[in-house]
């Protein structure tokens, strides 16, 4: 345990500092920290999802509070928790299974038929995984008394047939341990390989001499446009630099590579080319449930371009970046402000800083926030590594990923 | 004061931008201002026209600007005694009008139809004549003959005294502008009396933009048309018009009045055919020239046979910009500096400012177009006539040299093609009996008075109007650096009014930087920010002041590029947009876009940020075919943005442009 514990609190330390800054990375750690931290917890004999539901969960909330704008984190979090009660929901239906079939099986039969319209890779490995894939709106349901008394299912099961099957006991309760790690390992492969899935998408999507402006630099969308190239479309894209951090260059520079027609413009001109673009093209850093968008700092300006000559919004992003949160004056408490450095020049300006020291505050502000909100309404459409998706329908993604007791992570913890 | 309800609750428009709200505190010297006001507004309800839900009358803001007193209570005698003046020796000669006049003032409620009714009352004729005129001149002269001779000076007199009504109030502004040497307080008292002057034009002007009384109109028109025509052929009334030209022309319009029953009806005929063949002719001359497109192959290369500067094309050239120019930036410089002594036919100093404007020395509308009218007057100076050649031509041709020159510097911005404009028609009106230096001299005073009054009194008065706006606690926007928006904040913090300033900026020219710099230096309370986070700051922001380049006729601002991403944002957080501009810059031309007409500035720029070493990524990547860079200088701001223009006519909705420029477009020739 105390291993774990230098672990994560180096982790945090790393949020904090902002040393672990996007969304797959942070992703990723996450995923791999609370693999760790799982694979470390003891189990005891009696309620195991909820002794790893704790663990999980104690550390998550330090992990959501080291970096709270870091929404990725807090969704890996709940992911996990959404793993181990859907892991334990299943061994527990394979031993109910022996003695009911016939009620295991109607579920079963429910599950499958509710589950299709929203079929994604994890869910289907997820399904192909367990006998019982619970949908998420019986899973609501189920929840709701299972959470009430939660070591009643595995302790009846074992008091029914416990001491003829003590052995077969001890074989599951490694096998829910065993079953959630591989689940984290399926989630961290989906982390990786979203961006693929996300971009093989992308020929549905463009045409020929398309126009497409982008935003900054988001690995998502570099995938997705260098995948319809591969398909041989030709198109042209439009890059916006993306000051303060002027990842377009970057992304100008990898898109040129590929051999595509990349023209770099300044953001301040993208209202005067959004005129000539058939379709904006960017990345996100968190969905919200609600189906507004938190994305780097300048897109809730392009999106209102987009809006006003009625050009296709789309936002292209992997499933670990759906978070089941609403937000709340996102631009405020969702947002980082950064180092003053990346516009003025300290120097120049550090006189004019502590100017009005003899007034009490400075005289000179400078603000330089990271994200910027997108309101739902401004979206045309989400690309996921699912398919696409209208704003309106997140909420309803967002339920696949996430069970509904884990919206609030902290809570939980505490109580 | 009692005037200023009613007014805020006919009009929805301003309304919304936010005006004083009837609740609020005025400003202590508004109180002072109320007497002068209740004059005012009295005078002009029995003047007459109804205020008008478009224009906000004048007067009012330049009493509460916080003039010193003793220039208030200089200038509040001075409009009152002014206008019956000038409505007295308007109004005698002409009986006929003068009860029109009255009926149209004092029924404030008219509706055009009845305005129109009016119209014919008072010249019935003068409805068929516009029509006519109206329908092309080919129809005009087919019917011409047959009309009787007298009808034809009933026109003219109809004609004559339908015009009148524009004509008479710009000659009253035209007077107090033609007064030299004031000193610099009496400008102030100046400005009002213009104000005074122009507001009644204008609401005569909204009328019209509310209710198309299209004849009306036309027969306005027709009216400096029919001036022009009499400045063409002096010979005609030389005795009247030269005077004229030269000490205002208060005495135009009786002059020409006296003409007008004078003259017998051939003549009438003649002059008539003058003044409706003109209209049409300036009518297509309205149309803006296609500017140069430099996909034209054709025309390029004529046009680089004739260059001064070489040039070499960018590669790499994006192709929705192909009709815009774009050379290699630096490859020019040199060149012609090394040039600079050996360059024959151009002036040094139009010279030294065509490399400036090259280099980037000079920029900003203002200071551009400046620069440009002073080089010229430099070369006007020392210009000679040469032997066998007429000035007028000769010098035309000489500007039209140099502004080539310096288009090949940098393309002009509109304002400068106003200004150009302004001086070419100048030249063209000179009168031949003038000796060359008595010439020289005149478009040396008449550049003079165009930089001081278009451009640096304008600013004032815009200043004086857009202070106005400006509350205790108000958090304002702007973007990038103009000019006039600095002289309005910071005149506004002379005043003592407290408030925050957000000053947007944007790559590659950071020119937000240097504003930054004046505004903190004078201890205005600012906060800086890139243009991306525009988003994050209009919460907080209740006005937004912004430049602009150019208000085309359309109501479409052309500015900076970024302006109208910071306008789009305030509109979407319905903060109200004020664009400040001074009347010269406006433009009859149209865009919808911000492609078809732009210019493109070095693209190089867009690759290095300056201070970030760690970011070359396009450094070496600049030659690849691939890969453009695009460093667009201007963009087109839809007028559906903008809550409001203020210029030095005062404060108008973008829908007002096209009045503006209709109206006032032969008084920025003229002066």
């Amino acid at each position: 345990m105390p291993d774990v514990q230098a672990l994560v609190n180096d982790f945090v330390l790393k949020l904090k500092r902002r040393k672990i800054e996007g969304s797959h990375a942070s992703a990723r750690h996450t995923a791999e920290l609370l693999r760790s931290v799982i694979s470390q917890q003891r189990m005891p004999h009696t309620n195991q999802a909820g002794a790893l539901i704790d663990a999980v969960k104690a550390v998550g909330e330090q992990l959501i509070a080291a970096n709270p704008v870091e929404l990725a984190v807090g969704n890996i979090v709940r992911r996990v928790l959404h793993i181990i009660r859907e892991e334990d929901l299943s061994s527990t239906a394979t031993a109910i299974e022996g003695l009911g079939l016939s009620a295991g099986s109607d579920d079963d039969d429910e599950g499958q038929h509710v589950d299709h319209p929203a079929l994604s890779a994890a869910a289907l490995a997820a399904a192909a995984r367990s006998t019982l894939r619970a949908p998420s709106l019986q899973t609501l349901l189920e929840d709701i008394p299972r959470s009430a008394v939660t070591p009643q299912p595995p302790s009846s099961g074992g008091d029914s047939e416990g001491k003829s099957k003590s052995a077969d006991k001890n074989l599951r309760s490694r096998k829910l341990k065993h079953d959630v790690i591989e689940a984290i390992n399926e989630l961290i492969q989906d982390i990786d390989t979203c961006h693929e899935q996300v971009s093989e998408q992308a020929v549905e999507h463009i045409h020929q001499n398309e126009v497409i402006l982008t935003f900054g630099r988001s690995r998502t969308v570099k995938e997705f446009l260098c995948a319809a190239k591969e398909k041989n479309r030709s198109f042209r894209v439009f890059v916006a630099e993306g000051a303060p951090r002027y990842q377009g260059h970057v992304l100008a520079k990898e898109l040129v590579g590929k051999g595509i027609q990349t023209t770099v413009i300044t953001d301040s001109a993208v209202f005067a080319m959004i005129s000539r673009v058939n379709m904006v093209i960017v990345g996100a850093h968190a969905i919200m449930a609600n189906g507004g968008v938190i994305a780097p700092v300048g897109i809730n300006m392009v999106a209102l371009a987009a809006q006003r000559h009625a050009v296709p919004f789309v936002v292209v992003a992997g499933s670990h970046k759906l978070c089941p949160l609403y937000p709340h004056n996102p631009e405020v408490l969702l947002n980082d402000l950064k180092s003053p450095s990346d516009l003025l020049d300290f120097g120049e300006f550090s006189d004019c800083m502590d100017f009005g020291s003899h007034g009490g505050s400075p005289l000179l502000h400078v603000v330089n926030p990271a994200f910027d909100y997108v309101p739902p309404k401004l979206v045309s459409l989400f690309i996921t590594d699912t398919g696409g998706h209208n704003p309106s329908y997140v909420y309803r993604l967002i339920a696949d990923y996430y069970s509904a007791d884990d919206l609030v992570v902290k809570r939980r913890s505490t109580s | 004061m009692d005037r200023r309800v009613p007014r805020t609750v006919i009009d929805p428009k301003f309304r919304q931008v936010g005006f004083v709200p009837p609740g609020a505190t005025p400003p202590p010297a508004r109180s002072h201002s109320v007497p002068n006001d209740a004059r005012s507004s009295s005078e002009l309800s029995l003047s007459g026209s109804s205020l008008s839900p478009v224009m906000i009358p004048p007067p009012r803001h330049a009493s509460a600007d916080g003039l010193p007193s003793v220039v208030r209570s200089a200038a509040s005698p001075v409009p009152i005694p002014a206008s019956p003046l000038r409505r007295d020796t308007v109004q005698i000669p002409i009986g006929s009008y003068n009860p029109s006049e009255s009926l149209l003032g004092s029924s404030p409620m008219m509706s055009p139809s009845r305005q129109l009714d009016a119209v014919s009352e008072f010249s019935d004729d003068v409805p068929t004549s516009a029509r006519l005129g109206r329908s092309g001149s080919g129809k005009f002269a087919s019917s011409f003959p047959s009309s009787s001779g007298e009808m034809m000076t009933m026109k003219i007199t109809g004609g004559g005294g339908g015009g009148n009504t524009p004509k008479s109030s710009l000659t009253t502004a035209s007077v107090v502008k033609a007064l030299p040497g004031v000193s610099e307080k009496d400008r102030g008292a100046l400005i009002e009396v213009q104000n005074e002057g122009i507001s009644k034009p204008q609401k005569q002007k909204t009328q019209k933009l509310r209710g198309v009384p299209f004849k009306r109109l036309s027969v306005q028109r027709r009216l400096p048309a029919k001036e022009s025509g009499e400045a063409v052929k002096p010979s005609a009334s030389s005795g009247g018009a030269l005077p004229a030209l030269k000490q205002g022309k208060v005495v135009k319009p009786s002059s020409q009045k006296k003409d007008g029953p004078q003259v017998t009806a051939p003549v009438a005929s003649s002059e008539k055919k003058v003044v409706d063949r003109i209209p049409d002719k300036d009518r297509k001359k309205d149309v803006p020239h296609p500017r140069m497109q430099f996909d034209d192959k054709h025309r390029v290369e004529k046009a680089k046979r004739r260059a001064v500067v070489n040039q070499s094309e960018a590669r790499n050239r994006v192709e929705l910009f192909r009709h815009l120019p774009q050379y290699i930036h630096g490859t020019q410089l040199p060149d012609l500096e090394s040039k600079f002594f050996q360059l024959d036919p151009m002036h040094p100093s139009v010279y030294k400012v065509g490399l400036q404007f090259l280099s980037g020395d000079i920029s900003g509308g203002n200071a551009r177009c400046i620069a440009m009218l002073l080089a010229f007057q430099e070369a006007i100076k020392d210009y000679s006539t040469p032997p066998e050649k007429v000035l007028v031509r000769d010098l035309t041709a000489k500007i039209g040299c140099y502004v080539s020159f310096l288009i090949e510097c940098r393309p002009l911005s509109i304002s400068m093609g106003n200004a150009i404009k302004f001086l070419k028609n100048r030249i063209a009106k000179l009168p031949h009996t003038l000796s060359e230096s008595e010439a020289k001299s005149t478009l040396i005073s008449d550049i003079d008075r165009f930089i001081n009054e278009k451009i640096i009194i304008a600013d004032k008065v815009i200043v004086r109007h857009a202070v106005t706006k400006i509350r205790d606690g108000d958090v304002l926007l702007t973007y990038g650096s103009s000019s006039i928006v600095e002289m309005i904040l910071l005149y506004a913090h002379e005043l003592g009014k407290q408030f925050r300033v957000v000053v947007v900026d944007s790559r590659p020219t950071l020119e937000g930087q240097a504003l930054l710099h004046k505004l903190v230096a004078k201890g205005l309370n600012c906060t800086y920010t890139h243009i991306n986070a525009i988003s994050y700051v209009m919460h907080e922001v209740t006005r937004v002041f912004l430049g602009a380049s150019s208000v085309l006729s359309n109501g479409t601002v052309y500015s900076r590029v970024g302006t109208a991403c910071v306008a789009m944002v305030a509109n979407a957080f319905q903060v109200p947009v004020l664009i400040c501009c001074e009347a010269y810059k406006f433009h009859e031309r149209v865009q919808l876009d911000s492609i078809c007409s732009n210019e493109l500035g070095d693209p190089d720029v867009i690759s290095k940020v300056p201070g970030r070493n760690d970011l070359n990524h396009l450094h070496s990547w600049a030659d690849n075919e691939n890969l453009q860079l695009l460093n667009l200088i201007y963009d087109a701001t839809p007028s559906d943005y903008i809550s409001m223009i203020i210029t030095d006519y005062g404060m108008i909705p973008p829908t007002s442009v096209p009045v503006i420029v209709r109206e006032y477009r032969r008084e920025h020739l003229w002066i």
